[in-house]
């Protein structure tokens, strides 16, 4: 029996023109859900919030959540610059005490990088989906707004345990000596959200806008192009304590955020342009 | 009315005031000592309350939980542990730890009020938890469980120790049966409170509801023979026979418990070295600011000296057993400790890798926290002295007590009661239902 004899050198490179659109998409999500692996499994935690698909490597996105609307918020990290707007911003409308904050800005250093040597983490609750001090309290004090999903606190009903500070893996709660209640960050929701405002205090004055807030289930909004793209890593923090936040991270400097912002997708992948 | 007073005072053996003004002058001193601290533990306590926690309290934000939970555990761990203890004499059976059980459900029911005292001044709205507890219940959260199997336990051992003095072994048993499931139940829950917490890696698992249980069983077999030899040393006529091979037992039993919490230590620290969520409180307490805690206190005083002593005394020698469990309550103290405020020091963001989050946390005890806490530990102290001495020393077989119709039981060692045309084997079946 003959095999038929392969010359590599003799076939024709068929170039990348005739590759379909969905060939290519198809092939960047592949590389990107491995990207995700070996990045920490950060796009794999992303994905437990917004469903299993993601996480299948298959590439189909479940537009699927919990809460309508349901906010949150997506932190562009590489943007914020440390001015402390938002905490300002935050205890004036939230009449913060002066011992307690409901967000604050964490500083990262680095040594040896050629690009930046410090980077600035905006920290605040994460409204989680399965939050941990709602499951820790013993009196329902603190709850799941069945309708926007913002972990709420019913002020009068907190004996004042504090098991939800320590079960808060964001360390986002502190007892609040005025309100004789437990505060937390509730996404602006009784001073702003529920006057008819669309932005909480800390995102309307973040000048950089690093902190983006929004709704995630309209495909419009912001906040879902940011989560829903896929060429820029988004992540949470403390992926592994399985709280599915409502919080995502991601560097946010890239060409291709500033793309989907502009709405000009695959500029940089158009096959036909020279 | 009077007559019935009197009567039931016989009954139980209840001494009364009078028991107190003949004390020793040196005991009225140790009681007086005890009654100031309980005073002046309050008064700190109203003042913290009155001004408010955060004001006096050394607990931050970050390190929540200090010194009075710590305190509050260890009450409550030990009262647990003098329920399992003594449950297996007067529940199971056990012959042997049956004198015990009167000393240990009275001082259950003490450690208990105690450790309520001091959470009392460690949660912000007490008065609000009664309200809420009962009509907003979270069934999910394990502090809710606690609170309210804490309370149940409680109820039931107050009642079984009713029936112990009233020398009704039926329900006194059954009661103790029923204290003793929920009283399990609320301190593995108690347990879990630290061990769901998920974003706590050094409390996480299920190590801490089981170490729990079985570190009280070791904290109860601790403090009756503390209790015991130290209720001989203010009245020598409480050990018998029957009394000394309890004491025996119980510390054959806590010599093998020791032996179990180190066996649980020793992998709780092999286990924190190689996780990387653990590693750095692990290595405080070999190593670092809590070293000495760790060391000194909890392995050196907590479990190999008293180990040691233990096995000295062969459970003969009272003197050393009163050392042994003495210094090993104070490393039972740390032990405690040694969980709440380490489990507290590395803060949530430290796997970030943030500057603010790159040391691990640090807390003192402040005044008020100590004075608190002393509330809670004088007045235990000080019901027990005074239980010495109006309970008369908890004992069952002193013949002055022994009421007309009832006589000793010498199955058991109580006080049988026989009703009319009785024979003492009839009333001695009756009380142990052998029919």
């Amino acid at each position: 029996m003959k095999y038929p004899k392969l010359s590599l050198d003799k076939l024709i490179n068929e170039g990348t023109g005739s590759v379909t659109v969905q060939e290519r998409r198809k092939f960047l999500k592949l590389g990107l859900s491995i990207a995700g692996v070996y990045a920490g499994g950060t796009i794999l935690s992303l994905t437990s919030v917004i469903g299993k698909a993601q996480a299948s490597g298959g590439g189909v996105f479940v537009e699927k959540y919990p809460y309508n609307p349901h906010y949150s918020m997506v932190i562009r990290q590489s943007l914020c610059i440390d001015c402390e707007k938002c905490v300002d911003a935050c205890n004036m409308t939230n009449h913060v005490p002066e011992y307690g904050y409901r967000t604050r800005i964490l500083t990262k250093k680095y040594t040896g990088k050629l690009d930046k040597q410090v980077e600035f983490i905006p920290v605040l609750c994460n409204q989680c989906n399965k939050p941990a001090c709602v499951r820790a309290c013993p009196t329902k004090a603190t709850y799941k707004d069945p309708v926007t999903g913002i972990v709420l606190m019913e002020n009068k009903k907190c004996i004042g345990c504090k098991t939800c500070i320590l079960a808060c893996p964001y360390d986002a709660r502190y007892f609040n000596v005025e309100k004789r209640a437990v505060d937390k960050c509730d996404f602006c929701w009784d001073k702003r959200l529920s006057q008819g405002e669309t932005e909480t205090g800390c995102s309307a004055a973040c000048p950089t806008g690093s902190r983006t807030f929004g709704n995630l289930t309209d495909p419009e909004n912001i906040v879902y192009k940011l989560v829903h793209q896929l060429e820029e890593q988004v992540w949470v923090i403390r992926p592994a304590d399985d709280t599915k936040p409502n919080i995502f991270y991601m560097k946010g400097n890239m060409r291709s955020v500033d793309n989907i912002l502009n709405e000009q997708k695959f500029k940089y992948f158009d096959p036909n342009k020279s | 009315m009077t007559a019935r007073i009197v009567n039931i005072s016989k009954r139980w053996g209840f001494h009364g005031l009078t028991a107190l003004k003949d004390a020793s002058p040196g005991y009225k001193i140790i009681m007086g000592f005890f009654l100031l601290m309980t005073m002046a533990g309050l008064a700190f306590g109203l003042h913290a309350l009155y001004v408010g926690y955060h004001h006096v309290y050394g607990v931050t934000r970050e390190i929540s939980w200090g010194l009075l939970i710590a305190v509050y555990i260890f009450c409550v761990v030990t009262s647990t542990g003098l329920c399992i203890i003594s449950s297996i004499g007067h529940v199971f059976g056990g012959e042997a730890f049956m004198p015990i059980a009167k000393r240990a459900v009275f001082m259950s029911i003490i450690f208990m009020f105690g450790g309520f005292c001091i959470i009392f001044f460690d949660i912000e709205n007490p008065f609000r938890m009664a309200i809420w507890n009962v009509f907003s219940p979270n069934f999910v959260s394990n502090m809710w469980w606690m609170g309210t199997l804490y309370g149940a336990y409680l109820l039931f051992m107050i009642i079984e120790y009713y029936f112990l003095l009233e020398q009704n072994h039926t329900l006194s048993r059954l009661m103790g049966f029923f204290g003793l499931v929920v009283g399990v139940a609320a301190h593995s829950n108690l347990g879990a409170v630290f061990g769901m917490l998920h974003g706590r890696p050094f409390w996480y698992g299920p190590y801490l509801p089981i170490y729990f249980i079985f570190s009280a069983a070791m904290s109860g077999g601790c403090a009756i023979l503390f209790f015991t030899t130290l209720g001989w040393k203010i009245n020598p006529e409480i050990m018998n026979q029957r009394m000394e091979r309890a004491v025996k037992a119980v510390t054959q039993v806590t010599i093998f418990l020791i032996s179990v919490i180190i066996f649980f230590t020793i992998w709780k620290i092999l286990t924190g070295m190689v996780s990387e969520g653990k590693e750095l409180i692990i290595m405080s307490l070999l190593t670092g600011d809590y070293a000495v805690n760790f060391w000194l206190f909890e392995v050196f005083l907590g479990m190999f000296l008293p180990l040691y002593l233990l096995i000295r005394s062969r459970g003969n020698n009272f003197n050393l057993i009163l050392v042994a469990t003495g210094l090993m309550m104070i490393g039972i103290f740390y032990m405690r400790y040694d969980i709440v405020i380490p489990g507290q020091m590395e803060s949530v963001y430290h796997s970030l890798g943030v500057v603010e989050a790159s040391d691990l946390l640090s807390y003192t005890p402040s005044l008020h926290e100590i004075m608190a806490s002393l509330f809670g530990i004088g007045f235990i102290a000080l019901t027990y002295f005074a239980g010495e001495k109006m309970l008369n020393g908890h004992q069952l077989e002193k013949h002055e007590i022994v009421p007309e119709g009832g006589y000793i039981c010498p199955g058991c060692g109580a006080i049988h009661f026989m009703e009319e045309g009785e024979t003492e084997e009839d009333a001695m079946k009756r009380h142990h239902r052998i029919w």
